[in-house]
């Protein structure tokens, strides 16, 4: 378990955004309280803030230093995360569908002979599993998940590959993620589901938001391309479990 | 409905405005103008809001034609020989294309990025508030891609009002100034001296989501990677081979590499129009001062509207102008009235 920083530390990133850094390495605990700190920026705003970006280790906070200084704001910041409470309420779950493997998950095979096991074990490991969106990045509704178990933690590739395609459920490192777009990735690709967590012209836009609960659940191809016409026109296709 | 028609354009050329903020935490860029003074003196000139959607032109040339009625437009950012049917067209102006008549543009001289208003704004779909073009999130409008021959960008008809031009404060080459941070102490301090005592080259593979700067090797003090964490326009990341990438306004909302330093907000436009090549500093400059720069350079945005001109007192004759800049390369005045010195 890695340390967590307390009080976080104050970093400049340019002159009209603070990092507020709680952890330098992956950390749950560490998220967490990255998660509580953007709960009680939204609860009780500041003047000046014009955006938060929730990270695995920290806080990005956008502002308009025309509006609150460096010093003023940080000041406000360490205030509100000394008071900022660990524990979530009202936390969502959604249960997303997957098709592992074949088409759909090129590398199960792979991770499985690397894991010195089968590519059922791989699913029935990473179905099992109980995920939180830790943080949403790098490009439109990537949401990178907190909660792989310890036996499914492996390298990323060493050539990642510069086109996988949307929808990608995969596992790089200690995490997991859901994919919205097609674009590059170094990990390991285990299967595909439906869902888009970012769609133009759907409300919302973005499904998932950070600190949401995440289960998977196994649907053969079938099921993926019912699914997927219906995502296509708009449906959620991921499950609200509890609100 | 009067229409500009895209004639020609090169690569690296797509309707901007502010962009989008609000949703980085979904990992949706804001993207937006590459130089917001120059897309704010563009629009300032024909009567739009400050940062009205127009056109962003990368370095080559382009031309446009007006369809369907005059259609009245603003050049600013980095100069390029401009004529309207052969009649020179200086940058820092407004000017009329009358119906069928085409503007012309050459390669930018002394910069990247050249902003083309027009008067009325450009009409499109805004999606999250903004026009701008992130094609790899599928947005923008009219076309959520970067500009084709062929393509129309619609607007009203001219009002016919008086022709402007803009003073706006003279170019400089000094140094881009940087904050240390979020990552500095990731460096050893001889290493952050080296990436501010040295000189620096933009690479050609640059573009809008990142700009690879090419100079001595930055050494990290323990690893290249660390747990990725946001990004900001002008975050300055060095990946392993130490060679750092400037973080531009398609950057990706989140990154893994240390981040030594970021370009202050008033000097982001300025680095942003650095032509590909050419040498340039770094300095690195305290927190206080970055913001009363940031302070500053948001007065400046909004006195555009007092630092319009009549055409009539430019008491300078244009087309000598524009044929000492075809001739020479010396810092004429119409380079000094944009960002850039001219490349001798």
């Amino acid at each position: 378990m890695a340390e967590t920083l307390n009080p976080p530390r104050l970093l400049p990133s340019g002159d009209s955004a603070i990092t507020v850094e709680f952890s330098r390495t992956i950390d749950d605990a560490a998220n967490r309280r990255v998660l509580a700190l953007d709960r009680v920026i939204a609860a009780e705003p500041i003047a000046g803030i014009t955006e938060t970006v929730p990270t695995y280790r920290s806080l990005l906070v956008h502002y308009d230093p025309v509006q609150i200084s460096f010093d003023a704001l940080g000041a406000q910041l360490l205030a509100r995360a000394a008071k900022a409470p660990p524990s979530e309420t009202g936390t969502r779950r959604w249960r997303i569908p997957v098709t592992y493997g074949g088409e759909h998950g090129i590398d199960l095979e792979d991770v499985a002979k690397t894991l010195g096991t089968t590519p059922d074990q791989i699913v029935a490991r990473h179905v099992a599993g109980d995920y939180r969106v830790a943080m949403i990045g790098f490009t439109p509704g990537w949401s990178y998940l907190s909660g792989l178990e310890t036996f499914l933690h492996m390298p990323r590739r060493k050539d990642p590959r510069l086109l996988t395609p949307a929808g990608t459920i995969s596992i790089g490192g200690i995490q997991t993620g859901v994919q919205c777009l097609a674009g590059p990735s170094g990990w390991h690709l285990l299967g595909r589901t439906p869902v888009r967590t970012y769609q133009l012209h759907r409300d919302p836009t973005f499904l998932l938001e950070p600190g949401d609960a995440i289960t998977f659940a196994a649907v053969d191809a079938k099921t993926f391309a019912e699914q997927d016409r219906a995502a296509e026109a708009g449906a959620f296709v991921a499950e609200l479990v509890t609100p | 409905m009067s229409k500009l028609v895209v004639t020609s354009i090169g690569p690296a050329s797509s309707v901007q405005d502010a962009g989008r903020p609000g949703s980085q935490r979904y990992g949706l860029v804001p993207s937006g103008a590459m130089d917001r003074l120059a897309l704010a003196a563009a629009n300032t000139l024909v009567g739009n809001e400050l940062f009205a959607a127009a056109v962003e032109i990368g370095p080559f040339g382009a031309s446009f034609t007006a369809r369907g009625g005059a259609v009245r437009v603003a050049l600013a950012g980095a100069p390029r020989n401009a004529d309207i049917g052969g009649r020179p067209v200086a940058f820092d102006s407004s000017a009329t294309l009358a119906d069928g008549e085409t503007l012309n543009l050459g390669f930018a001289r002394g910069g990247s990025f050249s902003y083309l208003a027009i008067e009325h704004g450009i009409e499109g779909e805004p999606m999250f508030g903004s026009l701008a073009v992130n094609a790899r999130a599928g947005l923008g409008s009219p076309y959520a891609r970067p500009l084709q021959s062929g393509d129309e960008l619609k607007t009203k008809a001219a009002s016919g009002a008086a022709e402007r031009r803009i003073e706006l404060p003279a170019a400089t080459d000094a140094p881009i100034r940087i904050v240390f941070g979020p990552q500095d102490d990731e460096f050893a301090e001889d290493n952050k001296k080296l990436f501010t005592d040295s000189e620096w080259k933009i690479s050609a593979t640059s573009d809008r989501m990142g700009y690879r700067l090419e100079g001595p090797v930055i050494k990290h003090l323990d690893g290249h990677n660390i747990v990725s964490d946001g990004t900001v326009n002008g975050s300055i990341q060095v990946p392993g081979n130490g060679q750092p990438i400037v973080l531009m306004p398609d950057r990706g909302t989140s990154g893994g590499y240390p981040k030594i330093a970021t370009v202050i907000t008033a000097d982001f436009g300025r680095f942003a129009q650095i032509s590909a090549g050419r040498p340039f500093r770094f300095k690195a400059v305290s927190m206080v001062e970055a913001q009363a720069e940031a302070i500053k350079f948001h007065a400046l945005l909004h006195s555009l509207p007092d630092r319009l001109r009549g055409i009539e007192d430019f008491g300078l004759n244009i087309e000598a102008l524009r044929d000492a800049n075809v001739a020479g390369q010396a810092v004429s005045a119409i380079d000094a009235a944009t960002w850039q010195v001219a490349v001798p």
